[in-house]
């Protein structure tokens, strides 16, 4: 199981390093869900299964085609590339990089002197659905709220 | 070696097979029955009643020209049509055919074929967007409206099922219908489910993404060759899966109807599977010859004016029954 830990963790680091790099907007998306694959997988080797369904079926399956759909409509081309292409140059990026570099390498300092193990309880969809309604039930109603919120909302502007 | 277990080599080897050679031979038999429902003959040429005319499909395709248009971006074009034989063939695995035939039981096996069927529609989406070019363009966003739409009321069409049979694992759900097929308590469940799962593997009436007489041949206007060909057959899998899934779910799976069970149980199992598969591969194709393509703004307000709180109201019912049940 650590070696597909590993391997898939590996995997979602180099993938999305990609999605920021890509200068075409639809090869970086499809790094994204590359990244998104391996997060899933990630999910299922620490034991929790239905997150690992959830991420594929919400996060590369819905969440990432309503992405490609607008880029679809935006009808980008060779101009955005180039613009995409000007804005990534070394002395935008440098900075920032540095200074999470320098996060990255407390975090990796910190995940050493704890010595964690990994997880070895398998978390089953009904376990996931008894908490989310039970002990977490109002969280649950605050997002649908929210949801609808966002649902009106987007009815309202398509009206027009 | 030669045992059947689930996940045995052979298992995977004869289910992968089997599911490919169906899924071919299955362009044979829709163009044949498509002749009969329609009072002419069909592909009856090559070979005894033209069963051959796959393979003479398939060395045409094979020595076409594999044209990559070069306004097209190349690496997406090239990716598009890999992707939904993948992913049909991925969701086959989960599919159990018989005691102790099938490549995996996952405990997540029904949402599993929901995130492979989601990943199916990128096909579509990709092959329309590499191409660059306007009916590319429009059929690919028809086939990815109409996708997203539609996978909302298949899952919730089906979650009825998974109440009733409290589990996501196929084998766990086609061994509580023992005692009753799911598709008298789910019956709303069913038509959604059906409804829903044509619109996903984009089959007749609703192959609006290609709709040849408005955009010519929609996403895979710009394909050719065995690219064009695997665009092809993997719709071919996925109405096979669907067509699998439907007995699975709501018909009982490898249960014999009315006790007409036979031989060993794998046996039995296997013949009642295939014979309730392919009632529905039949009727796929039946609903080919008999409806008519829908326009877009109809399929779309059918599904969230019909299918939408049909689908709702049955999952509500069914867990109001069941809480009510358990007292």
């Amino acid at each position: 199981m650590s070696i597909l830990f590993y391997g898939s963790a590996l995997i979602a680091v180099l993938s999305t390093l990609m999605v920021i790099t890509r200068v075409n907007i639809v090869h970086a998306l499809l790094y994204l869900i590359v990244s998104m694959f391996s997060i899933a997988v990630i999910f299922y080797t620490l034991g929790a299964p239905f997150a690992a369904a959830l991420e594929v079926i919400v996060y590369a399956g819905a969440i990432m085609v309503m992405f490609l759909f607008v880029i679809m409509m935006l009808n980008l081309g060779q101009p955005t590339i180039d613009q995409e292409r000007s804005w990534l140059s070394p002395n935008m990026w440098i900075g920032p990089g540095i200074l999470a570099a320098i996060l990255l390498a407390e975090m990796l300092y910190a995940l050493n002197i704890t010595d964690a193990e990994m997880a070895h309880t398998m978390v089953e969809a009904k376990e996931v659905g008894i908490a989310m309604f039970g002990p977490y039930v109002l969280a649950v109603e605050l997002a649908s709220m929210l949801l609808l919120a966002g649902l009106v909302g987007a009815f309202h502007l398509a009206r027009k | 070696m030669f045992s059947f277990e689930v996940g045995s080599l052979l298992n995977i080897a004869v289910v992968l097979g089997a599911g490919l050679a169906v899924s071919v031979m299955m362009i044979w038999v829709e163009r044949r029955f498509l002749g009969f429902w329609s009072d002419r003959l069909g592909p009856n040429r090559v070979g005894p009643f033209g069963i051959f005319q796959v393979i003479a499909d398939a060395i045409k395709m094979l020595f076409k020209e594999d044209w990559i248009p070069p306004f097209s971006d190349k690496f997406t074009f090239v990716l598009a049509p890999m992707i939904l034989p993948i992913v049909m063939l991925m969701a086959l695995a989960v599919i159990p055919f018989a005691p102790g035939v099938g490549v995996m039981d996952l405990n997540i096996g029904l949402l599993w074929i929901f995130a492979m069927a989601g990943l199916a529609s990128y096909s579509t989406m990709l092959g329309g967007l590499a191409s660059n070019n306007k009916f590319s363009l429009l059929g690919s966003l028809r086939g990815t409206g109409q996708m997203i739409s539609y996978e909302v009321f298949m899952g919730i069409s089906i979650l009825g099922v998974v109440i009733l049979a409290d589990s996501f694992t196929l084998r766990d759900i086609v061994e509580s219908q023992r005692d009753g097929w799911y598709v008298v308590p789910q019956f709303f469940g069913f038509i959604v489910f059906t409804v829903a799962g044509l619109a996903e593997s984009h089959r007749w009436p609703f192959d609006l993404p290609e709709s040849e007489a408005e955009i010519i041949s929609g996403y895979n206007t710009e394909y050719s060759g065995m690219k064009f060909g695997l665009f092809m057959i993997g719709e071919y899998i996925a109405m096979v899966v669907m067509a699998l899934l439907m007995p699975v779910l709501f018909f009982g799976g490898w249960h014999a109807p009315f006790g007409l069970e036979f031989g060993t149980p794998l046996i039995s199992g296997l013949f009642w599977m295939s014979v309730k598969a392919g009632f529905f591969l039949l009727f796929f194709i039946l609903v080919r010859a008999a409806l008519v393509r829908p326009r877009y703004d109809q399929l779309m307000s059918y599904g969230w004016l019909v299918m939408l709180p049909l689908s709702l109201i049955n999952l509500l019912v069914t867990g109001a029954i069941v809480l009510y049940q358990a007292g």
